[in-house]
């Protein structure tokens, strides 16, 4: 699915990035924990997280994350949405809590990446 | 090696919002000198959460970075408190970090694991009461 699909699929506002939003995301983490994040690396990913600070999108650019899903309708700062924009980074805010935005996208073919297909 | 590049960063250690910035720009710098992206994620995951861990646990310290035709050499040092059972610390989930820090979504017990998994080398030296270093190598290949 593309970006787009994302937002539609759990009725997202974008924040920025509104010219990425064709591209294919292969992937999606669903988070808390930036450490946690940090340890799976996944190619085109999406993040969604209900946790709001700069931490967040560093941990994204650092990842080559290429969207972002604040969940919970947690709104990012300008700071933080104007170092998403420099890194290219798409910024979503969904009202939806983590597990139904992860239950949405999963339900419509969104996968966790090479751990998924680990245990399976 | 004559034509390796070196970097060097001081990192703060009051200000948890701007930890990361000394990663970010070696991301950057990378970027610019056209290493492989798989490349370049190694070190910046590695070097992003030995960031981290020098703003939580060292009230910062010094990065230096340095970029030769065979690798990236990443040598954090710090005068903090050290790491009295380094094998305890090296344990994935083990972590020592305050509550304030866990609630800004690190401090989960997987940073030293991860600079370990992300680099091709890794040694780590701590002295308690005198700081730690820790010296990563990725290899460019």
């Amino acid at each position: 699915m593309t970006i787009n699909d994302v937002k539609e699929l759990i009725h997202a506002n974008v924040l920025c990035g509104e010219e990425y939003l064709d591209k294919e995301v292969h992937a999606a983490c669903g988070s808390d924990m930036m450490s946690d994040v940090l340890a799976f690396v996944k190619d085109q990913a999406v993040l969604l997280t209900g946790l709001c600070n700069p931490q967040v999108i560093r941990t994204a650019m650092m990842m080559d994350i290429i969207c972002v899903v604040f969940v919970r309708s947690k709104h990012p700062t300008e700071d933080m949405i104007e170092m998403a924009e420099d890194a290219g980074i798409v910024v979503l805010e969904t009202g939806h809590r983590m597990f139904s935005s992860c239950g949405i996208l999963y339900a419509n073919g969104l996968r966790g990446g090479k751990d998924y297909e680990r245990l399976h | 090696m004559s034509d390796s590049i070196e970097l060097v960063y001081e990192v703060s250690g009051d200000d948890f919002t701007r930890a990361g910035e000394a990663s970010s720009d070696v991301k950057k710098k990378l970027k610019l000198m056209g290493v492989h992206h798989d490349i370049i994620r190694k070190v910046s995951i590695a070097m992003y959460e030995g960031e981290i861990n020098m703003v939580i646990h060292a009230n910062g310290g010094t990065i230096t970075v340095v970029v030769s035709d065979t690798d990236v050499t990443m040598v954090l040092a710090d005068t903090g408190p050290g790491i009295p059972d380094i094998e305890k610390a090296m344990t994935a989930g083990y972590s020592t970090a305050p509550e304030n820090v866990r609630n800004l979504g690190f401090g989960a017990g997987m940073g030293l694991p991860n600079m370990k998994k992300y680099s091709d080398e890794f040694n780590i030296e701590s002295t308690v009461g005198v700081g730690t270093t820790v010296t990563m190598k990725v290899y460019l290949q």
